[in-house]
């Protein structure tokens, strides 16, 4: 894969930082999980965190959506310090988390599904009734801005593929106001097709000037589209590069922390 | 429902059109439909002489169903939540049993008994649900074991009391109270008088009722089951706490991320599984005059059944309160009607097994099409 792809980047210099982690640790007892990272995101790009399994990547997102407290370090949120105490401060701030699994009820509607636990209400006599017309309405509306085509907004999200459940849940988090998007690996269960779908997604999503933080270990993936790359090994930032600074050999090799990939791939003929 | 925004849509050669079929399938309520008018046609054409379908039959009839219904409003809603309450038998035997103490033995005002026994059953169900939400257990042990604890204590109290195990002499003290008629009481009595001297339904034609017609009202019990229903599926389809119900039974760990808040949701819900138990109890009460101890005895079986029969899945998450209550609608008919058509009444359950199996396999059936399983 080369540099040059269908997506246009964002126009990331100039910009200052929405959200700042400043070296950021976090202990579980004796288990040192993160030892000093830190990462900026600016409105409107796309800045990927790589990394193998057991890295941090998770730790770190969930520090920065408010699951953990760091032990050490700092958060800058819109130039002002910020401590969550729970997700749902995060979730208040504009820090919306995209979940793998766990985002979407397979027997609900789309509509009912887009507008879980923020119904719009309409009051008849008194009561407050589930606007419903004006929940679908937006529904489908949102959902034709993402390409997806519902056979209507009662299409039970069982229905769609994964990568149309990824993008409505992307869809959900950015109608309802997300500044800063983090998307946890929302394509490594995903076939080529639905793949491309979901990246097309974030980027749309980074069109209208939201900030994507995009974890993933799979290269392909953060190079098709992001602005920045930052790499996560042992707990520790092995630092971050800009788009066309690096090529997805090195990338690769930062990831695996070491020369034996790199021997490995020798052997395999550049596969893996 | 699905009229709304569909022309919005270009069309996409990828989402194949469904047929109107399918579409029907996937209506919770679509088996409680067919089901009703079965039953029904079946009664008309074999037992329409047996006196079912006379101004007493239906009454007879109908005063079943709605006591099923009342039961099946609250499992139902329960059920979406993605919990059970197996207590609800037990609950009805306390309810009931509560009442009498506090009105006869301990001479309360019937008013207060009632406000009293409504409390301490609600209270009751919401232990149950905090129970069940705190400490993660299937909710159908939790409730299993209410379902014992509140059966033994109907037991040991009125023995204990009273020395006997049902307590009468209710309707004596419950003469002229008010919230006693909202259980006990009927209403329409001028409108079925009229009915009764234009011959539009059957009068007495001896003795010291002579000339009266003979259902003389519609009993409260049939008012409650209706205001239930159409409370619970106002609730269930079209406020925001529906759609919270539907997601907390869905998938709770997704709705908690979402915001919704699952353990309040859940422990409502057992608190109006509680409600609707104790509200079919004190109806009970204020009709018989008497508490027993052996009251309610597998109402919890017959209130799942009728939800399950009404559409809903064991699973939660999916189901509607109009399936339920024609659940409830088909269990009242048939058991009445086997009655009326002088079939051995052991056969019902027969009946009731069979039904039961033949829904749960359509269930899961319509569920492999909306989610699109294989």
């Amino acid at each position: 894969m080369t540099e040059d792809t269908n997506f246009h980047h964002g126009d990331v210099q100039g910009q200052d930082p929405i959200i700042r982690m400043i070296d950021i640790e976090k202990h579980f007892g004796s288990v040192i999980a993160l030892a000093g990272v830190s990462f900026d995101l600016k409105p409107g790009e796309c800045h990927c965190l790589l990394g193998d399994n057991g890295a941090g990547k998770s730790t770190f997102i969930k520090t920065m959506s408010g699951v953990h407290k760091p032990t050490a370090g700092e958060i800058i949120f819109e130039d002002k310090p910020m401590h969550f105490e729970d997700p749902r401060d995060a979730i208040e701030a504009g820090i919306a988390t995209v979940h793998q699994h766990l985002a979407m009820i397979p027997l609900m509607s789309v509509s009912r599904n887009f507008f879980m636990g923020n119904e719009p209400t309409r009051k008849v006599a008194g009561i407050s009734f589930f606007d419903k017309k004006l929940a679908d309405e937006i529904t489908m509306e949102e959902m034709r801005k993402m390409g997806i085509n519902l056979r209507g907004p009662d299409q039970a999200v069982g229905t769609l593929s994964g990568g149309e459940r990824q993008t409505v849940a992307i869809a959900r988090a950015v109608h309802f106001g997300a500044k800063i998007l983090i998307l946890d690996e929302p394509t490594s269960a995903l076939g080529v097709r639905q793949t491309s779908n979901v990246l097309a997604t974030i980027d749309k999503v980074r069109s209208q000037g939201v900030g994507v933080v995009f974890i993933s270990h799979n290269v392909r993936h953060a190079l098709a589209v992001g602005d920045r790359f930052t790499v996560l090994n042992r707990g520790k930032t092995l630092g971050t590069a800009k788009r066309g600074e690096i090529s997805p050999e090195e990338l690769q090799d930062l990831m695996a922390g070491g020369q034996e990939l790199a021997q490995l791939e020798g052997s395999l003929g550049g596969t893996v | 429902m699905a009229e709304s925004a569909q022309s919005a849509v270009g069309g996409d050669e990828r989402v194949k059109e469904i047929s109107p079929l399918r579409q029907a399938l996937i209506r919770p309520e679509l088996g409680g439909m067919v089901g009703t008018v079965a039953v029904f046609t079946f009664f008309l054409l074999f037992a329409f002489d047996s006196g079912m379908f006379t101004s007493q039959g239906v009454m007879n009839w109908s005063v079943v169903s709605a006591q099923f219904m009342i039961i099946a409003v609250g499992a139902c809603l329960l059920m979406i939540a993605g919990e059970f309450d197996l207590s609800v038998g037990s609950m009805i035997g306390f309810a009931g049993m509560m009442i009498a103490i506090f009105s006869v033995t301990l001479s309360w005002p019937v008013w207060i008994a009632i406000m009293v026994t409504f409390v301490l059953c609600v209270s009751i169900g919401a232990l149950n649900g905090f129970i069940v939400v705190r400490t993660g257990l299937p909710s159908f042990i939790v409730t299993l074991a209410f379902l014992f604890i509140l059966r033994g204590f109907t037991i040991f109290l009125p023995q204990t009391i009273e020395r006997k195990t049902i307590i009468g002499g209710i309707r004596d003290v419950a003469e002229g109270d008010w919230l006693a008629s909202v259980f006990g009481g009927k209403i329409g009595q001028g409108f079925f008088a009229w009915l009764g001297d234009n011959g539009i339904i059957e009068t007495f034609e001896r003795g010291t009722r002579e000339g009266q017609p003979v259902v003389d009202g519609i009993p409260m019990l049939i008012i409650w089951a209706i205001v239930l229903i159409i409370f619970g599926h106002v609730l269930l389809t079209k406020t925001k706490f529906g759609n919270w119900i539907f997601a907390s039974g869905g998938d709770a760990e997704a709705a908690r991320n979402s915001g919704v808040p699952v353990n309040r949701v859940k422990v409502l819900m057992f608190m109006f599984t509680a409600f609707c138990a104790t509200v079919f109890a004190t109806c009970q009460v204020m009709e018989f005059g008497s508490a027993g101890a052996d009251r309610g005895l597998l109402k919890e079986f017959e209130a799942i059944i009728a939800v399950v029969i009404g559409g809903a899945l064991l699973t939660g998450g999916y189901g509607s309160v109009i399936g339920a209550a024609l659940g409830a609608l088909i269990f009242g008919v048939v058991q009445q009607g086997l009655f009326f058509a002088g079939v051995e009444s052991s056969l019902f359950r027969v009946f009731l097994g069979m039904i039961l199996l033949g829904a749960v396999i359509l269930n899961t059936y319509i569920r492999r099409i909306i989610t699109g399983e294989r």
